[in-house]
């Protein structure tokens, strides 16, 4: 059965409060953003190995939902900060009160999703605490020393990194959407909460950012991400008249235009197209790659594609290097005969 | 006068690094650098708020001494001197112990600054902290991934769009923001421009002593975090190269792989028609 209390924030934390696993409770965008549940998920693996328990820190107004939704995936102890003057996200009072709050219980490991907010938020944590932190982990164990070892990628995915965080506490990391799987939904699960009081208002942070307005705007496609055939085009290409063309063939075939950066200054196809670091990773069934030399910051964003079919000039472009299909032609001269050959086979 | 303060960062120059195809790592002592291509956003940011009102414009790296090079360049495109913090006591710093570095910089020889920007991610070890972590030890105002501003007196409106919501936001003056790369397309660097930076002469190299920082909190030693490992995930590929007629490559893809490219469109496509093409 799930228990409550509340205590104050002056509470000092009971022994099997310390050393345990936490979890920021990030529930903005809930239905789309499930971080925090893959998150308490693999804290559950990871607690296995040191024998901690895992909680969940959220901090807002109105969070029963949410509480007793961590607690069905999951977490075992659900602190909570309810407060009508917590109800929209905030920076500066979030970092205030879940560094004054890990000060306390010295969590032994602090896991935050690598969302917009969870990015900002966590290095100001991590500083406020003067420990390490590790960005968008894509594995985290638990080794011999019961240390967390942190996975992270550099150089866009074409390196990766073992860390950790030896001699402090918490070790931190931010933990990238979708990377590890949450647990289902499962009502019989029960939890503690803690309904922990919030301190009194003068020793809260004076905001120093306003928020003039928020408005939530859905992402009205994310058609490149999911689409099953992309078109992408690079220099190569030629001019912005021939990059046109692989709009036609995406047409064909039902899939999506992507470009790389340069593509995208020269104004030959929109931001929204933008493929590589600051753009989109794409995973289709079929990637067709026009023109395109490689920069690693394209290529760590296409590596997941199913099947790669490149076609450059240059037979040594590192893009022609991680393709199933290295065409060794004019991109241009390809994608035209390509796209007649295509209307000739797909006409009834 | 506004006194703005970038941070930017030397990255090596990726899509041109001789890339080891054995072993799948980058032989990165190989590389040219080039200023982050974030961080040049930050920059661009900070040349658009100069065009519209009164700033002067300090850059600052930590790096070898090679990094004087991104302020050359930073120079080139607009800004008017830069400070390179080199020393080797310095390197192997991660982000707390290189945001306080930064910071005892700031403070010491930028104290009277309105405006931090940094770009919000590097190309290399990608971890978007330093700039949240500048704001913290700097104890100001701070907001991350800003897509644009706008300055009336001292007070900061900015836009962004974070976790699918758009945001307006705004700040008192000094604070720090971080520039996202959607917007502030940098400019190229003018070709008088690094002639005229050269000549300028206005870079100021500083170490640890001149700085006044105790060695004990800087670099690899005092940071939290260790590298215990850095490796290539290596993937096989078959990789079928390609050569000759565009005509009969674009059979050939066909005839070897056409199912597959019908399954992924969805559609059937004829395969073998080429007999009764009607010429």
């Amino acid at each position: 059965m799930t228990t409550t209390r509340s205590k104050p924030d002056t509470d000092m934390p009971s022994s099997k409060e310390k050393n345990n696993i936490w979890v920021f409770g990030d529930y903005r965008n809930y239905f789309r953003n499930r971080v925090t549940l893959q998150l308490i998920s693999r804290a559950r693996e990871l607690a296995e190995k040191t024998g901690a328990k895992v909680c969940a820190v959220v901090f807002g107004h109105d969070l029963d939902e949410y509480v007793n939704e961590y607690i069905a995936h999951g977490a075992q102890i659900v602190y909570v900060m309810d407060d009508p003057s917590l109800k929209s996200y905030n920076v500066e009072s979030y970092v205030h009160l879940m560094a004054d709050l890990a000060g306390k219980y010295m969590p032994d490991i602090l896991l935050i999703g690598a969302t917009s907010f969870g990015r900002e938020f966590a290095p100001r944590v991590a500083k406020r605490l003067s420990t390490g932190l590790t960005a968008d982990c894509v594995g985290l164990e638990i080794n011999d020393e019961k240390l967390l070892v942190q996975t992270a990628p550099a150089f866009g995915g074409n390196l990766l990194a073992k860390i950790i965080t030896p001699n402090h506490k918490p070790q931190m990391a931010t933990v990238r959407p979708g990377t590890f799987t949450e647990q289902p939904h499962d009502d019989t699960c029960t939890g503690e909460i803690v309904r922990v009081l919030l301190p009194e208002s003068d020793n809260m942070p004076k905001n120093r950012i306003r928020v003039i307005s928020s408005e939530y705007q859905p992402q009205r496609d994310k058609k490149l991400e999911d689409a099953a055939v992309v078109v992408c085009g690079g220099r190569g290409m030629g001019s912005k008249k021939k990059f046109k063309k692989l709009f036609d063939l995406a047409r064909l075939t039902d899939g999506e235009t992507g470009a790389t950066r340069p593509v995208v200054y020269a104004r030959w196809a929109g931001h929204e197209t933008l493929v590589g670091q600051a753009g989109k990773n794409i995973r289709p069934q079929i990637l067709f790659s026009f023109g395109i030399s490689g920069a690693i910051q394209h290529t760590a964003a296409v590596n997941d594609s199913d099947f790669i079919i490149a076609v450059n000039k240059n037979p040594n472009a590192a893009m022609m290097k991680i393709a199933d299909v290295a065409i060794v032609a004019d991109a241009n001269q390809f994608c035209s005969a390509l796209i007649r050959e295509l209307r000739k086979r797909l006409r009834d | 006068m506004l006194k703005l303060v970038v941070c930017i960062k030397q990255v090596p120059m990726v899509s041109e690094l001789p890339w080891n195809s054995k072993t799948g790592t980058l032989r990165r002592e190989m590389a040219e650098g080039m200023i982050n291509p974030a961080c040049k956003h930050a920059l661009e940011s900070a040349l658009v708020l100069k065009q519209e009102h009164n700033c002067h414009i300090t850059v600052i790296t930590m790096g070898p001494p090679m990094a004087e090079e991104v302020l050359y360049e930073a120079i080139a495109m607009g800004a008017d001197c830069g400070i390179l913090l080199t020393d080797p006591r310095m390197a192997g710093a991660d982000t707390l112990i290189t945001s306080r570095t930064l910071a005892a910089t700031i403070e010491t020889r930028c104290p009277d600054f309105d405006l931090i920007l940094c770009g919000c991610h590097t190309s290399d070890s990608e971890t978007g902290q330093v700039g949240p972590q500048l704001a913290e030890n700097m104890n100001i105002a701070g907001a991350a991934y800003i897509e644009h501003m706008e300055l009336n007196g001292r007070t900061l409106r900015m836009k962004r769009v974070v976790d699918e919501f758009l945001e307006t936001l705004e700040m008192d003056l000094p604070g720090l923001v971080t520039i996202n790369t959607r917007t502030y397309i940098p400019r190229y660097v003018p070709l008088d421009g690094l002639q005229n930076a050269f000549e300028k002469q206005d870079i100021k190299l500083i170490d640890a002593d001149e700085l006044g920082i105790d060695p004990k909190t800087i670099g690899m030693k005092a940071s939290p975090t260790r590298i215990l490992d850095v490796y290539s995930p290596v993937e096989e590929k078959k990789n079928v190269v390609m050569k000759g007629a565009v005509k009969k490559m674009v059979d050939r893809l066909f005839d070897e792989y056409g199912d597959r490219i019908s399954a992924a469109i969805g559609k059937d496509l004829k395969t073998h028609d080429h007999d009764e093409e009607q010429t």
